[in-house]
């Protein structure tokens, strides 16, 4: 998914792989189980808004365990993107091996505003104004399209 | 004027870039996803095996029949392709990689996070997880953020009692450990050059605990001659002026033994503020400190002497084990009362061998104390291989003598 929209959900800087999906959800192959728990510890309210939302963070998104599953678990949730003006390092490839867009931008954020993005062309959109992003590498966008890492190559073979 | 990663990954800071793996390596743990991750994406080839490596060290021997089963899938596997393969008791994935394999300007990936150590040859090496190695088994190439670097910039020289894993833990507690998160380590600076090829490992090993994809030494004379001793020829690397988002001053001569403290690598004391701790067992080896000179100063301490206290020794691998037989630095630890493990990961991550008991303190060489990591309820401290001697010998944390 190379161009997107979606309602923003504010959160603030440090969220860990835990906050984003406790490790004691972790153990069932039924992904659709996430999620109702997706940032529980950190705010219950939180999940009912993911349909459909992108995901505006603080800083070192994605620390602590490198768990894949948070990757997955924001994507079942039907999170769009995430915006941040960092990500940790393997959140960051896993979120884009899974096909989550994970976007490296510092923007301001009102919650349920609208934000619109375009990863080919290199931009983020939200109240009139445009920030510029750093245009993905071809292989990752064709990644992304793809719906991540192992579909990409399953269609490749 | 770049950093050391700009130029092997051919893009400044910040871009995503496509690039050629000039080696990648799994471990008996990860391996068995990277075979599962790459049959699901439907594959039947390897790009090109020759650069594959699967090295076995986590859980060897096997501690039980599931993963003797585990194992025996990928060994089948990789002995039947044409990857390079090492069974149990060859030693540690990074290990085996900085005996004269990866060389200077490549791009190394291992699937697991401690693959920044061969950064001390002047490569581009860093951890990926299993669904990125099975498409780099497809493909021989995978994506990077080229990262942003930190300078640490070393003077003067150690001294006393004090070595690179004390430098190391300084460094980590002063950066901290999320640091470094997505950035370069670059150890640079005239005390650089002071450093052999074993120490600079140790300084890249820990580039991770800071959160850094990786650390980087520049190829130099130390490096022609360590690689040069394997068969290599190959060219060092001159830094060029650039520009580091944050830079750290060291000056060796001010570092003394230090132990990082449970639970976290960056929490960390000088021995001298916690001498007399008593510990229940002391464990040298990892990918950090189970090097030959590790051994060997571990055994020019405690040589005619017993330790006082359960002493796991664990060579990284064969070829430090077969240097240690042939010193006889092997038989003085074995006369001082150490216990000898097959070369590989052993106690450090807490699957088999070695674990602790509830309450029990463990002095070791390792990277990691975090909490249970050796065993549930046991306590982690990290120190240097000459601090574990000394405090071997009383079976209390204990300041090494300077020698
Ligand atoms: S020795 Fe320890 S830190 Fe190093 S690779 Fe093995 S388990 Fe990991």
């Amino acid at each position: 998914m190379m161009q997107g929209a979606g309602h923003a959900v504010c959160l603030g800087p440090d969220i860990d792989t835990d906050l984003v999906i406790a490790g004691r959800y972790l153990r069932t192959k039924d992904h659709s189980q996430w999620v109702a728990h997706v940032f529980e510890d950190l705010d219950t309210s939180i999940a009912p808004r993911l349909m459909g939302a992108i995901i505006v963070a603080g800083k070192n998104f994605g620390g602590g365990s490198s768990r894949e599953q948070a990757a997955i678990a924001l994507r079942e949730a039907g999170v769009v993107a995430v915006i941040a003006p960092s990500f940790a390092r393997i959140f960051f490839r896993n979120a884009i091996n899974v096909g989550l867009p994970a976007i490296e931008c510092s923007l301001p954020c009102l919650n349920d505003q609208n934000i619109r993005f375009d990863l080919t062309s290199g931009w983020v959109e939200t109240s009139g104004k445009q920030f510029p992003i750093r245009p993905l590498s071809p292989r990752m966008q064709e990644i992304l399209s793809s719906g991540g890492l192992v579909n990409y190559w399953k269609a490749h073979q | 004027m770049t950093t050391l990663s700009e130029r092997i990954l051919g893009a400044p800071a910040g871009e995503y870039v496509d690039h050629a793996v000039d080696r990648a390596y799994v471990h008996d743990g990860t391996g068995v996803l990277t075979l599962m991750t790459w049959k699901q994406m439907g594959a039947s080839r390897l790009c090109d095996a020759s650069q594959l490596y699967v090295l076995f060290d986590h859980i060897v021997p096997a501690n039980n029949s599931t993963t003797a089963t585990l194992q025996q899938e990928l060994r089948e596997f990789a002995s039947g392709s044409f990857m390079h393969f090492s069974d149990i008791g060859g030693g540690i994935c990074h290990q085996i990689m900085s005996e004269g394999v990866v060389l200077p300007g490549e791009v190394v990936v291992g699937a697991d996070s401690h693959s920044c150590t061969p950064g001390a040859f002047g490569a581009f090496s860093t951890g990926v997880g299993a669904t990125d190695m099975a498409a780099i088994w497809l493909t021989g190439e995978t994506w990077f953020r080229v990262p942003e670097s930190i300078g640490i910039h070393l003077s003067g020289r150690l001294s006393g009692a004090a070595e690179a894993k004390d430098l190391a833990l300084t460094y980590v507690s002063s950066l901290g450990m999320d640091g470094g998160t997505y950035c370069a380590l670059e150890f640079v600076g005239e005390g650089a050059a002071t450093l052999g090829m074993e120490d600079r490992l140790v300084l890249t090993n820990l580039s991770v605990e800071t959160g850094a994809k990786t650390g980087l030494f520049y190829a130099d004379e130390i490096t022609r001659t360590y690689l040069a001793a394997a068969g290599h020829v190959v060219k060092t690397q001159v830094p060029e002026p650039c520009t580091y988002i944050h830079d750290l001053d060291i000056d060796l001569g001010d570092i003394v033994p230090m132990v990082a403290v449970p639970h976290r690598v960056d929490t960390t004391k000088p021995v001298a503020d916690i001498a007399g701790l008593p510990v229940n067992q002391v464990f040298v080896g990892t990918c950090t400190n189970g090097r030959y000179s590790d051994l060997a100063r571990f055994a020019a301490i405690v040589r005619g002497k017993k330790v006082a206290v359960r002493t796991i020794i664990v060579p990284a691998s064969r070829q430090v084990l077969k240097e240690a037989i042939r010193t006889g630095v092997l038989s003085d630890l074995v006369e001082a009362g150490c216990t000898i493990g097959t070369p590989g990961c052993g106690p450090c991550l807490g699957a088999h061998m070695g674990v602790l008991g509830e309450g029990e303190v463990c002095l070791s060489t390792a990277n990691r104390n975090f909490r249970n990591r050796m065993g549930v309820g046991g306590e982690i401290y990290l120190s240097s291989v000459t601090t574990a001697a000394a405090s071997s010998l009383t079976g209390e944390i204990t300041e090494p003598e300077v020698a």
